[in-house]
Parts: structure tokens; C-alpha cells; sequence
């Protein structure tokens, strides 16, 4: 971190190019491009430099934990006899995973530190996982760290939750507009949650974490459909009908008597490192130095001579040394505005208006393939999902523009992982791709399914509906715009999702000409490290 | 010539005339020959009948009288004129079906046929073994025995009809130069035979052949090659295949033998030695019945009658056209010289009619008529090849992607030079395929196994062909007729365009382009224009998939190993094995384990079971809970990892579509319980248990190769289920007993062995891949666990 104390991280910006900018950096897979943009009418949106991170986290969380927000210190709701249930955010945060020691360990020992000094012995440690895949032994390990994990762990008492466990659900009940909410029945019967995030878009946090994250297939559905996604603007809680079906169930949560104690962090955009071959993926490319370029040519030239396999394990060894700019805890909402306050001094840049047409270079990580595989339904919902979801106030690309993503989208699916995927992918999508069709002829199969269920449960699989809702999330982008193409995408996969294939992205603009004209505006979305814009 | 001396005096007198009012007994009737020579006796000699001998098969003789004669197209013309009716009626008062054998003693007739028999004015025998390539002793039986029995029939119903004998030129043997109508035993080449001696040396040849398959060696050779082809497929499936390559031994050698007995007298084959033997037997015991004898030549399509280009069956010619058209016969022994003494039906069929017409005087020479064309008409080698390259270029033949196959350009190589190329181009295959079935190839590349198998298959056949009608179209023997042609003058014009047997009528030009080529590809079934669908072999295995997934099926059952999941017991054991080990243990084991790999692998292939046996004593004295619960983490790591999602998705369906699914394989149930919300049913061996320990012994058997199947047809009887409508999805030749159970076999990424299988048989194959993305490890162990359980 000395380099970063030398001088003030600077804020992130917006390129217009010219013909002296150089080719911009792609993200492209497990690889990467470089693209030339058209001058005159292209702008790049670049992050944010990482912020300094809190010099004593440790010391940080001790503090929001005795001073909460709207709530009164953690010690005090602790008490011998109690039933306590600490709950943390799963494997698809931070991403990439973050360096030991996570905070999540950090925190979660700093709260049974103060659990056993008020004698508590009901503790149970459980990974909020909702419909998607139960984290492996050394994915616990890494997030709550070796200590807690052998002291919890053999004795049951840490563990991934199940929410397909009829037994171990609850329903908490219904909203003013019927929706239901279910959850965890150790957490909503303890005496205390204390929940345990990391806030890595401000989708995330809130209500939605105890909402979504203790909920089943009964209670997310109310939220996680094609309609409620269409009026949401994801990553602004206050406009977004997904979020106020969160906060409404929340409402519910907390008039049944369930006691939260929200803590969340807020971390910064130090994905790729000051040093190392990666940490030129964070540098600006005007600004890389010949041994930049060196590296980054000397890297492309590497991964070339790879194998798939080794290039994957490359990658998905690769553990980000973020630092933490923010910690609270306290009371749901109280704690989540400050948090998404102190996101947005890291991610949050103003652009002015909409382009015709938005490019974006998808890297090879999204939420649900965390020590996986980007498969072709992850690639749609990373890009149309997450990427073009971050905005604030309206999209980057104007009704009816084109989104151009850049992903070889190869058809490779983790068995393990993603077995509904594949069979979404084979007999759903040859039917249809249309949203609604979709939930109407397929969700309630999938959701229901005893083969998904078994392997969600007992083996390592998110839950058979997980592939549909993805398709959902990248619904509204897809109504949004005339045309998505992807570059360099395996064709049949790109085709069978209904989107145009090219093979450069030249050829993209040219296709992309039939539906903007010849001389389109352009912006490209340079992610990650993390960046939202703020479109005026 | 003596012959013909009675004709002249009464060449007034019309054919049909001469044999109205006569009964004429045919052998051989539902023949090529036979047929023809009936319809051309109802058509044309209205006031004869005819008593047709016929084996009675299964059908009886009245059945394969209406269903193999009389429904043959020879008869459209006859039913047209008299319509359907009087085509029955007349048919019905004209002809008599009798149940006769002529490789029996009295010919096996009964009462009522020794009756029909001895009321003939004429018998014609046309019943031969025209197959080229018969067995020694079933040619001489048919073609030797047959005409004897015939004869000592007569002599015992002391009758004395006009015998006309059909032979063929080709007992002239394989001689250069002129071959006259004359006896064999006249001629100046004649080599004395004592056919009785034939008769008894072919009988004893059989019982030496079979002798020599029967003894130990053999047994265990075809036991050891019954193994190599279908692997360890179970002792039935063994049994059967190691009986039918003994069968198959049997008759090679007799075949061999036949050959051999043909070339060191001078014939090309035993049909052609048969025939000559049987010529002299005919001649010597006939004492007072009067004999007449007809040798075609190659008998091909018609000329004229009934109708152009009527042929019943694949001929000699036919295979040789369809295999040059089809590019598959790549080159043909012989010279473009050389002389294909082709004779059409019709014009035989004239010469034996007109033949048994002219009844000879006993004291004269026996007369002989030769129906060929190569003397006086010749058709060459050369001129067949140039119209029929002319033909498939203008008429292609499609192959299955639809593109049109250009005919291949002959040089006339020497036979030798011909088969020597083939030999090598099949020993090149041998090779191939002995690699193939050495190699652990599985699903796609195992089906590259069944395509050289096919081409294999195609360059046999290509070869027997090349083997045995070389030497017909390589023979420059040359057939006069003047008999034939001298009794074809001394008929009145009429009969002479009725029974027109003169070779010399033929335009070969048109015959080969309009007539012949034409009929051969009717009857060939061969594509003769683009189907518009690509790929036969693809519609095929759509159709056979949509079969599997019909309602109407019950049960599907499934192997677990490369059916389901690439992976097995070997390699679960050794992720169970190692999962808890340290670096230092993992180490040993796995040198261990390799170590033995040899010989586990050959156990396995020896027995199946008895690997199981040996091989799951290594779970002796392990712990049944841990395992339970390494077993659940064994499941996602590996055999999920390395399953194959089409087949599991195929479990589904089976599923949706109201289908019992049932998986029965020989891992441990407590490894594939995990599988269990897939299937209704999982049939699994268990391991006793002892003070919550395993005892690496089994309590059940496994049910591996034949007691799969046994596994099933109980599952099928205790469930009610119809294997009739049944489907079974397995992935090797072990399997065989499984698939063999069931209607509807499915071979999943099968190994060389049952690709091959698969493909002979028409069998769905579905090659399933790994979920791409999915990792593979090479050596089975579980990866390291943390430190803090690996010591446990």
C-alpha cells in the first residue's frame, strides 16, 4: 500500500477518444483483446483508482461494532443462553476472492470473540447461500478462515444452508402485496442474526441480504422475475422494484421479531494489484510503461501457448489483495445507506448522455462461476445482466442501441456446478429465449425438479432455476436494445442465445450499423476494476 | 449332328403340337431357370401339364408353388391375358405341385407323387447348387446325388420319359480353345472320374472336417477368437459365437476342398466339376431312358421373354454390375478381349423346351445342346465395360451423402495381379482392425473401428467375387452350339420366332444399355437418385432414437461405467483409497496400485466377476461410515465430474415419458447411491459388514455380463414388464447378454468391439461426451484434504 500513500487515488474518468488514444483493453475470457475505437465518437469509462484502504481494519470493525448505527452496541444484544446465528455473504463475493485474511473472517472472529466473553453458546455459522451451490470444505475455509472452521465445522454448527430442507425452512409470512417470505428457521428462531457482508455492487446489502440470502425458492421468486426486473434499475436501490420487494419483505421480517444485526464493508477496486503481471489490467493504456506492455504482450503471448485448463486455473488462482474502505453494522437499512454511500466514492463516475451503441469486454469471472466455468448462460448474464445493469439514473446505451460484449463463449458447462444450466441451454433455449415464455413453460419444471433439488442439496449444483433466473436478469437489457452481439463468441452457442456473432469487433460495428447508422456513438464500459456510471 | 436326323423328317410338326397331350415333370422350379420354363410352357404349349417337384420347406409345396413361382412377375403377361381367375384356374388344372427331396433316396416322394412322377412323358431336371462357392459336399449332393436319385427313381418306378438334363458349358473345365457338344467321356480333354468314388470321398470329407473343428485345438482356437471378437460377453453369447466360427470353419474347408477337387480336374469350381460328374453318372444309368442334355452358359436377363430384361434373383453378372457402378469393385481380372459368354433366360429356356420336343432314338448318341453365344455372337469382356461406364456415367448410383459415384476405371490386371492387390489392401485392414480392438478407443473413434469393419465387409465380398467370377470371364474356353442352331433351323418359322434360341439374334448394344443394366439396378435396390436427405446413416439412428424415446416402451435400463459416467471402480476406489491419506501414503498406494495394473486389467478381461471379487477385497476392514460419507463428496468430485449430461438427461426423458428407469452395474451400492432420485430402481452389489467395517466380500453377485441380463428379466418379472418394449443402454461386448435382452439395444460410447457389433446389427449408437469444462484427472486420487482431516 506505500505506493498508494505517496499520492490521493485518482477519481474514474471518461476518454473521449482521438487518434492519438491507443487500443483500449478488452477483457476477453481467459484472455484479452485490444481494440482500436473510432475517433470522434467513442468514449471509454474508466474506474476509479483503488481507494486507500482502512489502515487498521481490525480496529475499524471493533469500532462499527461498538458504535453501531441506529442500534445499540453488539455486546450488549449478546447474552448468555442465546440463540445466535452469524450469517456471511457465499463464494460469489468479493470476485475475485479476496487474499487472506477475508473480512469476512475478520469480522465473524471478532463477533464470537465478543459472543463468548458474553457466554453465548448457541452459535451457529452459516453460509447464505439461497439457490445457489453450497460452498466447498476450502471455500468455508477460505472465507471464515481455519480457525473458526475446525472449531465450528466438525460439530455441525458451521455449515451451508439448504434452503430445499422443508424442515429446516420457515415462512415468515406474506407482504401487504402477498408475496411470501421465507427463511432459515435457526436464523429467524435465534435471538440474534448478525449478517455478515461483502458489498460489492450496490445491488447488494440491505434487505435483499437476509431477504434473498436466508429466502428459498418461495420466497425470491416474488423478486427474482422478468417483470420486477424490467422496473428495476438494479444498482439503485431507490429505484428499483426488485429492491422494494426486498424491503418489503423485509418489513415482514422485522414485524415478525427477527433481530438483525446488519454489518457491512465496503472494499476497493484493488483487483488486479500494484505489482505482478495482472496489475496492468488497472492501469490506464496510455499510461503503460514499456514494461507494461512487455508484460501484458509477454502474458497474451503465455496464455496463447496454454491449454484451456491450464489458462482456467490460471485464472481462477488469482485472489485480489482488496483493501477495505468501509465497515458498519447496526440497524438493516441505517447501515446499507452509509454503505452504498461509501461504494460510490469508489465506483461512481458521471457520464454525459447515452451512446448508440455500448462495447464491453467480459472478463472471466461472474458471480456463479467462482472455481468453474463462464458458461454460455453466464456470459449473457454478466454482460446483459451485471454490466449493463450499472448504471445509475439510465442505461449507457439508448433505447433501441446495440451492447457489443466480447467473450469466446465457449459451450462448456461445469457438471458439478451448473447441471440445469446445461439442460437449460440444450432444450430450453432452442425453444425459446423469450423471458416470459421462458417462466411460463419452464420455471416451475426447473424449480421443481427432484434430480436439480438432490444435487442442490447434496452435492455442489445451484438450484435448477438458477439458469432462468440469470436469463431473466439479462431480460430487461435485451428489450432495452435492437441487437446484442457478441465478439468472438463461439457461434452456435451466440446464435442458440439469439444474439449476432462477429469475429472482430469492426465487423460488430459494421452489423451494428444496419440498426444505428454508419457514424454511431460509442461508449465502452472498462470493467473491471469496478466502475458505475452515473449517466446524466 | 445324329440328333437332329428325326427333327428333319418331322420338322413339320410345331413344338406344341409334339408335347400336347404330355406331362412333363421340373425339377428345380423355383429357380431362375425353372420359373421361366414354366410360364413359357403354360404360355406356349397350351395342351401340356406340368408336375412340378418341390422341396416342401416350411410352407409346403402348394404355398411356395403360389407365393415363389406363380406370383413372380414371369407370369404378369399370362395373368393379363387370362385375368386373375382363369390365370388360378388354368394354373390349378395345368400344373401339380409335388412334394419331392432329390438329395433323398426315391427322391422322398410319397404315393401320390411316385404316381404323378411315373405318369411323365418328360422329365426336365433344372434343380442345381449354381452357387459358385458351395461346399464340397453340399455340390455334390445337389448337383451329383440329385440327378442319380432322379434316375433310380425312374428306373424303380420302371417308367422311361425323355430325361433332359440341364448342365452347363462349364464342365468343359477351364481349357483353352474349342469346347463341341459332345459327352465329356467323348471328348479329347476327358479325364476318367469315378463319380461314385466322388460321391463317397466328398461324405468322408465332411466328417474329417468336422473331425478337425472338433478337436481341442480347434475348439480353443474359436473359443479364443469367439473372445477376441465379442470380449467377455458372457458364456452364452460366447458359446454361440465360438459354435458359429466352428460352423463357419467347417464350411470354409469344405468350400477349400470343393475348389481344390474342381482345379486338380480341370474345372473352375465344384459346381462346374459337379455338373460334369453328374453328366456322365446320367449317362452311364440312364440303360433305356431316353436323355437329352442342355448346357447353358452364364444365364442372364431375358431377351424377348416373357419380357425384356425379366431376371429373378441376384444372378452372377449382378453383383459384379452393382459392384462396379458402386465403385466398390475398383478393378476385374481378365482382358477387355476376353469373351462373357452371357446367355439370356429366354433363349435357354427355348433350347430345353424345343430339346425335350425331340425325343432322341436310345440307340443314338445322347444329343447335347449347348445354349451359348461366345462362338457365334461373342460379347467381350471390354465392350461390358465401356457400355457400362457409358451407363453409370449417364445413370449414376448415389451414395449415402447423396453424391453421385463415378465407375471406376478397370485395367484388366491378371487375377492373380488382382487378388494379390486386394489381399494386401485386406491385410491392411486386418491390421487396422486387430489395432482398433487392441486400443481402449471408445464412442467416435470406436466407430472409425466399425467403418473398417464395413470396408472390410465390402472388400470380401469384392474379393470372392474377383476369386470366383474371375475365372469364369478370364476363361477363353469356346462354346460351340452348332447343335442347338441345327434344331433351331429345323423348326417351322413359327416355332422359330416362338422358341427363337438363336444366340445370334442378340444386339448386345441394346441388350447391355436398355435391357440388361436397367433390370440389374431395379433389382438391385440401389439409390438411383438423390434422396435429398443427407446421410442414410444419420436418418437411421433418428429414427432408431425416436424409437427408444416412444411411449409405448417400459423399461430403461442402464449401465453405469462410460454409459453414464466415464469413470470406474478402479478409479472410485482409489479417490475412496487415497482421500485420506498423506503425500508419503498417497505415493505408496498409488505405486502399488500401478504395479498391479497388469494384472487386474488382465483379470478383467478374463472374468469380469472374479475381478469384481478380487478387487473389492481392498475394501476389507474399511470403515463404512467414513466411506458413506467420502462416498457423498465421490460423487460430486468425480463421477459427476466426469459423467456424460446427454445421458443423464436420456435418464430423464426415459422418466417423463412414464418409462421405469433402472440402473444395474457392478459398483458398490454405497457409491452409486447418490444416483438414486434418478432411477426407480438401482441394482448394485452390497459388501458385508462387520463391527462397522466392510469385509470386502460380497453379499450378493454382482450382475456383470450374463447376470446383468438375468438382473433384468427378473427386474422385467417381478415388476411386470414386457422386454418386448424395452430399451437397455450399456457400452462394451460384456454387455451383450444385457442388450440381447431387450428390443430396443442402445450401445453408448461403445468400445471397438461392440461398435462393430452395433453396426452389423442396427443398433442406436450414441456417442456421449464429458460435460466439456468438466476437469479430468489422469492418476484416480482425491485431492488433498486440509491438514487438519488428513490425519484422521
Amino acid at each position: 500500500m506505500t505506493a498508494n500513500e505517496d499520492r490521493t487515488p485518482r477519481p474514474g474518468l471518461v476518454l473521449e477518444v482521438d487518434r492519438s488514444t491507443p487500443p483500449i483493453l478488452f477483457h476477453h475470457g481467459e484472455g484479452f483483446r485490444l481494440e482500436s475505437l473510432p475517433a470522434g465518437r467513442s468514449r471509454v469509462l474508466y474506474p476509479a483508482e483503488p481507494l486507500n484502504p482502512l489502515d487498521d481494519p481490525d480496529g475499524a470493525i471493533r469500532d462499527a461494532l461498538h458504535n453501531p448505527l441506529n442500534d445499540d452496541p453488539l455486546p450488549s444484544k449478546l447474552f448468555a443462553g442465546m440463540q445466535l446465528t452469524i450469517v456471511f455473504d457465499d463464494i460469489s463475493l468479493p470476485l475475485p476472492p479476496m487474499r487472506r485474511p477475508d473480512i469476512r473472517q475478520r469480522i465473524i472472529e471478532q463477533v464470537l470473540d465478543l459472543a463468548a466473553a458474553a457466554g453465548v453458546d448457541d452459535v451457529h455459522i452459516v453460509a447464505a447461500l439461497a439457490l445457489h451451490r453450497r460452498m466447498t470444505e476450502d471455500e468455508l475455509r477460505h472465507a471464515v478462515g481455519d480457525r473458526v472452521y475446525d472449531a465450528f465445522a466438525p460439530s455441525g454448527l458451521l455449515y451451508n444452508m439448504d434452503a430445499e430442507n422443508p424442515d429446516e425452512m420457515v415462512l415468515l409470512g406474506e407482504t401487504s402485496e402477498g408475496e411470501e417470505v421465507q427463511m432459515l428457521k435457526r436464523a429467524a428462531e435465534s435471538d440474534l442474526i448478525v449478517y455478515v457482508n461483502i458489498n460489492m455492487v450496490s445491488m447488494n446489502g440491505g434487505w435483499k441480504s437476509t431477504a434473498t440470502g436466508l429466502s428459498g425458492y418461495t420466497g425470491i421468486r416474488h423478486h427474482h422475475n422478468v417483470d420486477t426486473l424490467a422496473k428495476s434499475d438494479l444498482m439503485d436501490h431507490t429505484n428499483s422494484e426488485f429492491h422494494n420487494r426486498n424491503w418489503r419483505q423485509g418489513d415482514v421480517i422485522r414485524a415478525a421479531g427477527v433481530k438483525i444485526f446488519q454489518i457491512e464493508t465496503t472494499i476497493n477496486n484493488n483487483v488486479f494489484g500494484e505489482q505482478g503481471p495482472m496489475s496492468v489490467l488497472q492501469k490506464r493504456e496510455w499510461e503503460w510503461t514499456a514494461r507494461d506492455r512487455a508484460s501484458f504482450i509477454g502474458m497474451q503471448k503465455g496464455l496463447q501457448l496454454m491449454t484451456p485448463k491450464a489458462r482456467r486455473k490460471i485464472f481462477h488462482s488469482h485472489q485480489s489483495p482488496y483493501g477495505m474502505t468501509s465497515v458498519q453494522a447496526g440497524e438493516v437499512e441505517a447501515v446499507h445507506e452509509s454503505a452504498v454511500d461509501n461504494m460510490l466514492k469508489q465506483q461512481l463516475v458521471q457520464i454525459e448522455g447515452q451512446a448508440d451503441i455500448l462495447t464491453m469486454g467480459l472478463p472471466y469471472l461472474s458471480p456463479y462461476n467462482v472455481n468453474s466455468v463462464l458458461n454460455p448462460i453466464l456470459v449473457m448474464c454478466l454482460g446483459l445482466g451485471y454490466f449493463f445493469n450499472m448504471y445509475r439514473n439510465k442505461p449507457l446505451v439508448r433505447k433501441d442501441g446495440v451492447i457489443i460484449m466480447s467473450h469466446p463463449t465457449p459451450i462448456e458447462f461445469h457438471p458439478v456446478h451448473h447441471p440445469s444450466y446445461i439442460d437449460f441451454f440444450e432444450q430450453v433455449l432452442p425453444d425459446t429465449t423469450d423471458g416470459h415464455k421462458i417462466a411460463h413453460k419452464y420455471e416451475k419444471q426447473f424449480a421443481e425438479d427432484e434430480w436439480y433439488r438432490h444435487l442442490y442439496r447434496t452435492s455442489y449444483a445451484y438450484h435448477g432455476v438458477h439458469p432462468l433466473y440469470m436469463w431473466y436478469w439479462g431480460s430487461k437489457a435485451i428489450d432495452h436494445t435492437a441487437r446484442i452481439i457478441i465478439v468472438g463468441g463461439d457461434v452456435k452457442a451466440v446464435k442458440r442465445m439469439g444474439f449476432t456473432p462477429a469475429s472482430t469487433l469492426n465487423d460488430a460495428l459494421e452489423i451494428a450499423s444496419d440498426v444505428v447508422g454508419p457514424q454511431p456513438t460509442i461508449t465502452h464500459f472498462h470493467n473491471p476494476p469496478t466502475v458505475m456510471a452515473e449517466v446524466l | 449332328m445324329t440328333a437332329l436326323e428325326p427333327a428333319e423328317s418331322e420338322a413339320a410338326a410345331p413344338i406344341a403340337d409334339r408335347l400336347a397331350g404330355k406331362r412333363i415333370a421340373i425339377t428345380g422350379t423355383t429357380g431362375f431357370l425353372g420359373t421361366a420354363l414354366v410360364e413359357r410352357l403354360i404360355r406356349c404349349v397350351p395342351d401340356c401339364s406340368l408336375v412340378l417337384l418341390i422341396r416342401p420347406g416350411r410352407r409346403g409345396v402348394e404355398q411356395r408353388l403360389q407365393r415363389e413361382i406363380l406370383r413372380n412377375d414371369a407370369f404378369d403377361r399370362l395373368r393379363e391375358e387370362h385375368g386373375d381367375d382363369g390365370f388360378a384356374a388354368m394354373t390349378a388344372a395345368r400344373i401339380l405341385p409335388v412334394a419331392a427331396d432329390i438329395t433323398k433316396d426315391g427322391l422322398a416322394l410319397d404315393d401320390a407323387g411316385r404316381e404323378a412322377l411315373a405318369d411323365c412323358d418328360v422329365v426336365i431336371h433344372s434343380a442345381a447348387s449354381v452357387s459358385f462357392d458351395n461346399p464340397l459336399d453340399v455340390a455334390v449332393n445337389t448337383n451329383l446325388v440329385g440327378p442319380v436319385n432322379l434316375i433310380a427313381t425312374l428306373h424303380d418306378l420302371d417308367v422311361t420319359p425323355h430325361l433332359v438334363a440341364v448342365s452347363t458349358a462349364y464342365v468343359a473345365g477351364t481349357r483353352k480353345g474349342d469346347a463341341f457338344e459332345e459327352l465329356l467321356q467323348d471328348g479329347a480333354y476327358a479325364v476318367p472320374i469315378d463319380w461314385r468314388h466322388e460321391i463317397e470321398t466328398a461324405r468322408r470329407a465332411r466328417i474329417a472336417a468336422e473331425d478337425e473343428s472338433r478337436t481341442t485345438d480347434a475348439l480353443e482356437r474359436f473359443h479364443r477368437e469367439a473372445k477376441d471378437e465379442l470380449g467377455a460377453a458372457g458364456n452364452t453369447a460366447l458359446a454361440n459365437k465360438s459354435e458359429q466360427l466352428r460352423q463357419r470353419s467347417v464350411r470354409k474347408t469344405m468350400v477349400d476342398n470343393g475348389i481344390a477337387r474342381a482345379k486338380s480336374l480341370g474345372f473352375s469350381d465344384a459346381y462346374a466339376m459337379t455338373k460334369g460328374m453328374a453328366e456322365t453318372a446320367i449317362v452311364e444309368l440312364a440303360e433305356d431312358i431316353p436323355v437329352s442334355i442342355v448346357r447353358p452358359s452364364i444365364i442372364e436377363s431375358s431377351w424377348a421373354e416373357p419380357f425384356p430384361g425379366w431376371i429373378r434373383g441376384f444372378r452372377m453378372a449382378e453383383p459384379i454390375i452393382i459392384g462396379f457402378g458402386r465403385g466398390l469393385l475398383q478393378d476385374f481380372p481378365g482382358s477387355w478381349e476376353g469373351v462373357a459368354d452371357v446367355i439370356p433366360v429366354d433363349l435357354v429356356v427355348a433350347t430345353i423346351i424345343v430339346a425335350a420336343a425331340h425325343e432322341p432314338e436310345l440307340e443314338a448318341p445322347t444329343p447335347v445342346y449347348q445354349s451359348a453365344s461366345g462362338a457365334v455372337n461373342p460379347f467381350r469382356v471390354g465392350q461390358l465395360y465401356d457400355w457400362g461406364t457409358d451407363f453409370f456415367r449417364k445413370n449414376p448410383i448415389y451414395d449415402d451423402f447423396d453424391q453421385p459415384i463415378a465407375p471406376p476405371r478397370w485395367t484388366f490386371p491378371t487375377i492373380d495381379k488382382a487378388t494379390t492387390q486386394m489381399y494386401r489392401a485386406r491385410g491392411g485392414l486386418d491390421r487396422a482392425t486387430q489395432v482398433m480392438r487392441a486400443l481402449p478407443l471408445r464412442g467416435a473413434r470406436a466407430s472409425f473401428a466399425a467403418d473398417i469393419d464395413e470396408r472390410r465387409d465390402l472388400l470380401n465380398q469384392a474379393i470372392s467375387y474377383v476369386e470366383l467370377y474371375g475365372k469364369y470371364v478370364a476363361c477363353e474356353a469356346l462354346y460351340h452350339c452348332e447343335n442347338t442352331l441345327a434344331l433351331h433351323q429345323s423348326l417351322s418359322a413359327q416355332d422359330q420366332a416362338t422358341f427363337d434360341m438363336d444366340p445370334r439374334v442378340i444386339n448386345w448394344h441394346h441388350y447391355v444399355n436398355d435391357i440388361h443394366l436397367p433390370s440389374v439396378l431395379a433389382q438391385g435396390r440401389v439409390k438411383t437418385a438423390p434422396s435429398g436427405k443427407r446421410g442414410a446413416a444419420f436418418d437411421r439412428q433418428d429414427r432408431l432414437r425416436k424409437q427408444v424415446l416412444d411411449e409405448r416402451r417400459v423399461v430403461a435400463a442402464f449401465d453405469l461405467e462410460n454409459t453414464l459416467i466415464a469413470s470406474n471402480v478402479v478409479v472410485s476406489w482409489g479417490w475412496l483409497a487415497t482421500r485420506n491419506l498423506n503425500r508419503g501414503q498417497r505415493a505408496r498406494l498409488i505405486l502399488k496400485a500401478l504395479g498391479e495394473s497388469w494384472s487386474l486389467q488382465r483379470l478383467d478381461r478374463a472374468d469380469r466377476v472374479d475381478f469384481l471379487r478380487h478387487f473389492y477385497r481392498r475394501y476389507d476392514k474399511a470403515p463404512v461410515e467414513q466411506l458413506e460419507r467420502d462416498a457423498a463428496e465421490l460423487f460430486s468430485e468425480l463421477l459427476l465430474k466426469n459423467s456424460f449430461p446427454d445421458a443423464i438427461r436420456r435418464v430423464r426423458e426415459h422418466r417423463a415419458l412414464g418409462h421405469r428407469t433402472v440402473l444395474i452395474t457392478g459398483a458398490l451400492d454405497f457409491i452409486v447411491r447418490p444416483l438414486e432420485p434418478l432411477f426407480d430402481d438401482i441394482v448394485a452389489p452390497s459388501l458385508e459388514q462387520r463391527d462397522g467395517r466392510y469385509t470386502g466380500r460380497m453379499l450378493n453377485a454382482p450382475p456383470i455380463g450374463e447376470a446383468r441380463a438375468e438382473a433384468l428379466r427378473q427386474y422385467a418379472l417381478e415388476h411386470d414388464l414386457d422386454l418386448n418394449e424395452s430399451v437397455a443402454y450399456a457400452d462394451s461386448t460384456s454387455d451383450l447378454p444385457l442388450l440381447e435382452t431387450v428390443s430396443f439395444p442402445v450401445a453408448v460410447n461403445p468400445d471397438t468391439k461392440l461398435a462393430t457389433l452395433a453396426r452389423r446389427r442396427g443398433w442406436l449408437v450414441e456417442n456421449w461426451e464429458p460435460a466439456p469444462g468438466g476437469e479430468r484427472k489422469i492418476l484416480p486420487v482425491a485431492p488433498y484434504l486440509p491438514r487438519a482431516r488428513r490425519s484422521a
